[in-house]
């Protein structure tokens, strides 16, 4: 088997690198990747000169992401919202008997583990409002610099982590329970897909931003796609800090919820 | 080492995703234990991310991000149109050019990939660790063992 496994890898591995050769230089704005064939633009191009004036929002791939290709990434939070159903679904024991494990804390009643305990205590107290406030610029921001959605709301969804992992479990679900963060994840969907429908209630066509002007004060067609992006990206960061979070409390107390690692 | 010069460097950046990719699949058809599959199956992710962001690349550009100063519009205005047709657009600014701004699809592209590599983590080691909790073992061997005799069991 381990032969087998490794002829195989090798045949393949050079499979692939036969083909390098016909790849383009690295670096090369004129690939077809990055130019389009012949005198055709490709659709990155239309992107970077197009997507100011379409859209106001400078970051391309917040507008790429959110508007060109927001039935994509729609789905994709609904991806991440269906990873973490079914983690609950497979880990997640309901009302079956706990078993008493050897708590923890017992362990660290030395004279070492207090230490431990109120210099990382007391780190995460200065650093945890630091990284939320931090994800929420990433999340509001996400227009006018490198961030959006997932990436605020991945930030967000490791500061409660970081709270377990520094106090227990116990402590980071009586900030964020399993019932709220149940309903922020799917609240975070609904937003996103709330966006949707109202176009198609405005007679466009699913995700089309441009007729929420209507509804949006004092906004016109370009700056409703701009507007409109934010609250998706927000709705998009609302499910991702639920599920980051709720795989995190899934996985380290093995379902049972109770105090983790 | 003229192979090395016309076909290595110019292309380095597809050889290194082929050798972590083949690294992953190693990993994944030869190793025994679930985690390491796993820790494969992430290298194999990373080497495809690594490929299409590298596929993105241009020399001398900068992140896909304009300048967007209210007043100021030099910078952009310097800019001649190599390629494409300017943007007839209503702000002030003259047309981009697309050779200054790295590709900014492959990097939306891979920010959802990244994101799908984390579900599907996250739910791998969901099923390994009931997969543990049945078997008392990650090893495929055993569980395999574990499998036949209960299904003998059942049999019986």
């Amino acid at each position: 088997m381990k032969w087998f496994g490794l002829i195989a890898t090798a045949f393949t591995g050079i499979l692939l690198l036969s083909a390098v050769g016909d790849f383009a230089r690295f670096g090369d704005p004129h690939s077809p990747a990055n130019a389009g064939v012949g005198d055709r633009p490709s659709v990155s191009q239309y992107y970077i000169t197009d997507t100011y004036a379409d859209t106001k929002v400078p970051n391309i791939v917040t507008a790429v992401l959110a508007d060109y290709r927001g039935y994509d990434t729609m789905f994709e939070t609904v991806v991440i919202f269906a990873a973490g159903i079914s983690i609950f679904a497979i880990l997640r024991s309901l009302g079956g008997p706990v078993v008493p494990v050897s708590h923890p804390q017992a362990i660290d009643t030395s004279v070492d583990g207090d230490h431990q305990r109120i210099i990382i205590g007391t780190t995460c107290r200065l650093m945890i409002p630091v990284i939320q406030l931090f994800a929420l610029y990433v999340v509001a921001h996400g227009h006018h610099s490198p961030g959006g959605g997932f990436q605020g709301g991945v930030i967000l969804g490791a500061s409660f982590i970081l709270l377990a992992l520094a106090k227990d479990l116990g402590t980071a679900l009586g900030r964020f329970s399993e019932k709220r963060y149940l309903t922020l994840g799917c609240v975070g969907i609904m937003i996103y897909a709330g966006f949707g429908l109202l176009c198609q209630a405005l007679e466009r066509n699913l995700l089309d931003y441009e007729i929420l002007h209507r509804i949006m004060p004092a906004t016109d067609a370009v700056m409703a796609r701009s507007h409109s992006m934010l609250g998706v990206e927000v709705g998009v960061a609302f499910t991702v800090t639920a599920i980051m979070f709720a795989i995190y409390s899934n996985l380290s107390s093995n379902g049972r919820l109770d105090h983790g690692l | 080492m003229e192979f090395l010069k016309t076909s290595v460097i110019p292309h380095f950046n597809y050889w290194v995703y082929v050798i972590l990719m083949m690294i992953g699949l190693h990993a994944m058809i030869t190793k025994n234990n679930l985690i390491k599959k796993l820790v494969g199956m992430t290298i194999f992710q990373t080497a495809i991310i690594l490929f299409y962001v590298s596929i993105g690349v241009k020399s001398g550009s900068t992140i896909p991000i304009l300048e967007h100063h209210h007043d100021d519009h030099a910078e952009v205005a310097a800019a001649d149109a190599h390629h494409g047709e300017p943007a007839e657009s209503d702000h002030d600014s003259d047309a981009v050019n697309p050779d200054h701004f790295a590709n900014p699809l492959p990097h939306v592209l891979m920010l959802t990939a990244i994101v799908v590599g984390v579900s599907t983590l996250g739910v791998a080691l969901a099923v390994s660790q009931s997969i543990f909790k049945d078997f008392g073992s990650l090893e495929e061997d055993e569980i395999l063992e574990k499998i036949k005799q209960g299904g003998a069991a059942i049999d019986d």
